[in-house]
């Protein structure tokens, strides 16, 4: 039982980076209709520009400015290349930011190399114990900076003025403007909130043993199925469907060998693009999507 | 009676007409004599195999576009179908030792049956969603490859004994009249001489019944199915015959490699196809064709070049801030997002409009 409670709590920290990740999907998607595949990259760029930051300050301030300056290069990126393609067929849009990925992986391995770096180690090797579980500390923080972030982020989605123009927009774009609410900034803000969640996201993937290097961008692709499980158009359901696919991942690395031996090596890498399968085949538009109306 | 212009339509069948002008059946000509006397004139082994892999590339990209291009259906796994391909290839030709003319038809039927049976997934999913679960595609499929040791021989992947021999005649060692030619000589006439069957195919798809409906479902799936088009058939024969044809050009992949591994048939395979759509041009045959020439050709030329291009490294260590892979890599999304932001009926348009405007030559206005 311990060891179950051990893989659960261990698949929650994974997962919870990867609802970072997926709602910053999830929010752009929302406001602008674009899947971004460059998040992947955003979340590398926050990564090292904690790494940058931290040579020169103190860890905590040094998350907060990567965050910033990760927000910074996703309005930037709305404003130069996405604006243009607004009104331009689903797989175009898509396809251009995958081209933006490459161009920031490429841009980051020229200014800081492929070589392992080490970003600060906060949090230690240190664990926990709560009954017979062993939770390591790394992982509390994990949750901890998860939790408040997705918190803050539902609070400032319901309460503020931009929050709720983000929430006409995403509802009926013509309708919102109308109402004098400014569409480019909304998307502006959609942008740059999603980066600086990519960023954080890098930073608990980096921080602490795991080194930092260019692959770290990987996790953004683990990230689709949590957002596509939850549901393209529902924050919720991104977190849900993060904590959904960590737990799973986790599991099926824990027990692989006793359950499913003939099924290959490393079936917890793809285990997440299974379960995603699977539920679109009973729910084509996930857990907590909006089914698409269609009408003659 | 003044003469009329060279095309003027007077009946149905001459709008139908693949090679309607003079000047495109001299151009036609042109294109056989070209492809006839490249491996003579050139004999450089590093370009001919540059463009042995452009014209696999095009093959593959032909396939992609009938499914992507004409019928909508946006696919990042492409290269899960051409992974099958190669390792079909490399089974059949190498393991149970078939001919060419039967193991290669059988890769690309192989592809094509996978791709009828996962068609029926994309029936209930659209836009996003099916491009997310075309991804999961290549996962799956690249974790298949790595485990099912019999067939694919696992992470250090296998050779690919199956040379193109069709009779007596062996394209990777071809002589006649007294002459021997190279192995990239030879696989240049086959490879491309199989570019034009497949494009003569494809065309030929896309102007019949099958290929109106493609672009149907594409244009407004609903009005499609309204006016009588098979939606569900309609979708599963386009991923079918796509995966066909991206098997095809997996199997002549590995045969031509001569070894396959699974980390080749990565999601950037796929990646690299729709750019080569993209940048060719989306639904036009002859767009897949430039974009596989242009991007299969282009990282030739920056790695030929490398030692003349400011700030690139040319070895790992060496002088410069950019890798000769990263700047490939940069250049190539540079390219995607420019030519979708610029010119988003790629390569294809510059030359159709520049048709147009020597058609009214010199009377342009």
């Amino acid at each position: 039982m311990s060891e179950f409670l051990q893989l659960v709590f261990a698949g929650l920290a994974l997962g919870a980076r990867y609802a970072l990740v997926a709602l910053g999907f999830v929010i752009i998607y929302k406001a602008t209709g674009v899947i971004n595949f460059a998040q992947g990259g955003l979340v590398a760029l926050g990564a090292y520009l904690a790494y940058a930051y931290n040579s020169v300050t103190l860890f905590a301030l040094a998350v907060v400015l990567a965050a910033l300056t990760a927000g910074l290069v996703g309005a930037a990126v709305e404003r130069v290349v996405l604006r243009r393609m607004v009104g331009q067929p689903v797989f175009a849009v898509l396809m251009v930011t995958i081209g933006l990925l490459f161009v920031l992986e490429q841009v980051i391995t020229a200014v800081w190399g492929y070589d392992a770096l080490n970003l600060a180690d906060p949090w230690g090797v240190d664990t926990v114990k709560a009954g017979e579980v062993v939770l390591a500390e790394r992982d509390l923080w994990t949750l901890g900076i998860a939790g408040a972030v997705l918190a803050a982020f539902f609070v400032f989605f319901r309460f503020s003025t931009l929050g709720v123009a983000m929430r006409a927009t995403a509802f009926d774009q013509e309708a919102a403007l109308a109402q004098g609410i400014s569409a480019r900034r909304v998307f502006a803000a959609s942008w740059a909130i999603s980066a600086g969640l990519a960023a954080l996201a890098g930073v608990t993937l980096a921080a602490g043993p795991a080194a930092l290097t260019p692959s770290i961008s990987a996790i953004a692709l683990v990230a689709f199925p949590a957002m596509i499980v939850g549901g393209l158009d529902s924050p919720g359901g991104a977190v849900v469907g993060g904590l959904l696919i960590g737990v799973t991942q986790s599991l099926t690395s824990g027990y692989q060998e006793d359950v499913l031996p003939w099924a290959g090596q490393n079936l917890a890498a793809v285990m997440p693009y299974v379960v995603m399968v699977l539920i679109l085949l009973v729910r084509p538009y996930g857990l907590f999507g909006t089914r698409e109306v269609r009408r003659v | 009676m003044a003469r009329p212009s060279r095309t003027l339509t007077r009946r149905y069948e001459d709008e139908l007409r693949l090679f309607r002008t003079r000047w495109s059946q001299a151009g036609l000509v042109a294109l056989v004599a070209l492809w006839a006397l490249t491996p003579y004139v050139l004999a450089d082994d590093f370009w001919l195999s540059v463009l042995d892999y452009a014209g696999i590339a095009a093959i593959g990209a032909i396939g992609l576009n009938l499914l992507t291009g004409y019928a909508g259906q946006v696919s990042l796994g492409h290269a899960a179908f051409l992974g099958v391909g190669a390792y079909s290839a490399g089974y059949l030709g190498s393991e149970l030792e078939l001919p060419f003319l039967l193991w290669l038809p059988a890769a690309a039927l192989i592809g094509g049956l996978l791709g009828a049976v996962l068609g029926p997934f994309a029936l209930r999913l659209r836009g996003n969603y099916l491009a997310i679960v075309t991804l999961g595609l290549v996962f799956l499929a690249e974790h298949v490859f790595r485990n099912l040791r019999d067939v694919t021989g696992g992470n250090s992947g296998r050779s690919v004994q199956a040379p193109p021999e069709v009779g007596p005649v062996d394209f990777s060692d071809l002589s006649f009249g007294g002459e021997s030619f190279s192995n990239n000589q030879g696989w240049f006439w086959l490879v491309w001489g199989l570019v034009a069957v497949v494009a003569l195919l494809a065309k030929n798809i896309s102007r019949t019944r099958p290929g109106r409906a493609l672009q149907a479902v594409r244009d407004r799936d609903v009005a499609a199915e309204v006016i009588g088009v098979q939606l569900g058939r309609t979708k599963v024969w386009a991923f079918a015959i796509s995966s066909a044809f991206a098997a095809l050009a997996g199997g002549l992949y590995g045969s031509y490699q001569q070894f396959v591994s699974p980390d080749e048939f990565s999601l950037f395979l796929s990646i690299q196809y729709i750019a080569i759509i993209i940048v060719g041009g989306v639904g036009t045959i002859f767009g897949a064709v430039l974009g596989a020439l242009f991007l299969g050709g282009l990282p030739g030329i920056i790695e030929r070049y490398s030692d003349s291009i400011p700030g690139v490294a040319t070895s790992a260590g060496g002088d410069g801030f950019i890798s000769v892979f990263s700047l490939n890599q940069a250049i190539f999304g540079a390219l995607i997002v420019g030519f979708l932001v610029l010119e988003p009926r790629g390569l294809a348009a510059l030359w159709l409009r520049a048709k147009a405007w020597f058609k009214a030559w010199p009377f342009g206005y």
